[in-house]
């Protein structure tokens, strides 16, 4: 048997997800602060517009990443996601984030 | 002048640059992958050039500039070495923290293509030696992210140290509205940090060095930072 299969054995496997196998799903959401102009988001509202969508007042656009994290602890998921969304998801400059652990 | 031309996935501008910088110099550039955690030993000048790094997934320069080799470029430009940023460089000069504010998506939306003319605000920088203060160059812009913004407060000291080296305008000199491009802030096309040392500029300089490419105007950038590095030494 190669190593790999060794690796890659049912039996493996399901030892690895009972140690390693929870996870939480998390929601970092990043949108523009306000006062920053938003061409896309007036784009967007141009088109719902357009397209006679009731109501629409105004429209800003933002991003939201879906992340898993491995583990159990919530305080300790959502100072990484902080620390995530401080470094790379978010420009801080002209941009807000949100961090949310779902379950 | 010893360059170096960082080299990160999707960039597509660093062969023009290197050009550039051989014709400005007569030597070669090292070409440095952003994996690389040194620069050569005795750079004097490191260019990040432009293009398309990662895509620009998540936003313009972003992940680019969290590659190892920027920490190099960080302690680099913080013992006041010479850096230049064009296009993409810029933009991801500004997501490392190296220059201040950011670059937003063209004020029309539109991908924009063509000449643009700039005038050159002063002269008495190794960035803009081989111009005159005041005087109008043609270079091209490639780009859908150059509309240049940043707080208030930030502009004002762009403004008041006299940090704005490059800004658009029309072909006899006039900076307003129609010339401005991208809508950028005070119509801004490029900056300098606090230190003088590192420029970051949406146009492509190092597309007009040859008559064959129809203009020369870009040389004066490149021959000024020769000047200046010869000068120093």
């Amino acid at each position: 048997m190669s190593p790999f299969e060794a690796r890659a054995s049912p039996a493996h496997l399901r030892v690895t997800f009972r140690v390693l196998g929870w996870k939480m799903k998390a929601r970092v959401t990043v949108t523009l602060k306000s006062g920053i102009l938003d061409p896309q988001g007036k784009a967007i509202e141009g088109a719902l517009k357009s397209l006679g969508v009731d109501g629409v007042a105004s429209v800003r656009q933002g991003k939201v990443f879906d992340i898993e994290i491995s583990g159990s602890d919530k305080a300790r998921a959502e100072a990484a996601l902080k620390d995530a969304a401080d470094k790379l998801l978010a420009n801080t400059v002209i941009e807000n984030y949100r961090v949310e652990v779902l379950s | 002048m010893k360059s170096a031309v960082l080299v990160f996935p999707g960039i597509n501008r660093e062969r023009d640059m290197a050009r550039a910088l051989r014709l400005a110099s007569g030597h070669e550039p090292a070409m440095v992958w952003h994996a690389e955690t040194l620069l050569p030993k005795g750079t004097d000048l490191v260019v990040v050039p432009g293009g398309f790094s990662y895509g620009d997934y998540l936003r313009c320069g972003a992940i680019a500039a969290r590659a190892p080799v920027m920490d190099a470029v960080r302690a680099f430009a913080g013992s006041g070495g010479l850096v230049l940023g064009v296009c993409n460089g810029f933009q991801i000069l500004c997501e490392a923290g190296l220059l201040p504010g950011v670059l937003m998506r063209n004020a029309r939306l539109k991908f924009i293509c063509h000449d643009v003319h700039l005038r050159v605000e002063r002269s008495d920088t190794p960035f803009t030696r081989g111009y005159n203060a005041g005087q109008i160059i043609r270079v091209p812009v490639a780009h859908g992210e150059g509309n240049y913004e940043a707080d208030e407060e930030t502009l004002k000291r762009l403004e008041g140290e006299g940090r704005v080296l490059y800004r658009y305008c029309s072909a006899d000199g006039v900076v307003d509205e129609n010339s401005n491009i991208n809508g950028a802030a005070q119509s801004i096309a490029g900056i300098v940090n606090a230190g003088g040392n590192v420029l970051g500029m949406m146009p492509h300089p190092e597309n007009h060095v040859e008559d064959i490419m129809g203009c020369t105007d870009g040389r004066g950038l490149f021959a000024g930072l020769v000047a200046h590095l010869e000068r120093a030494a």
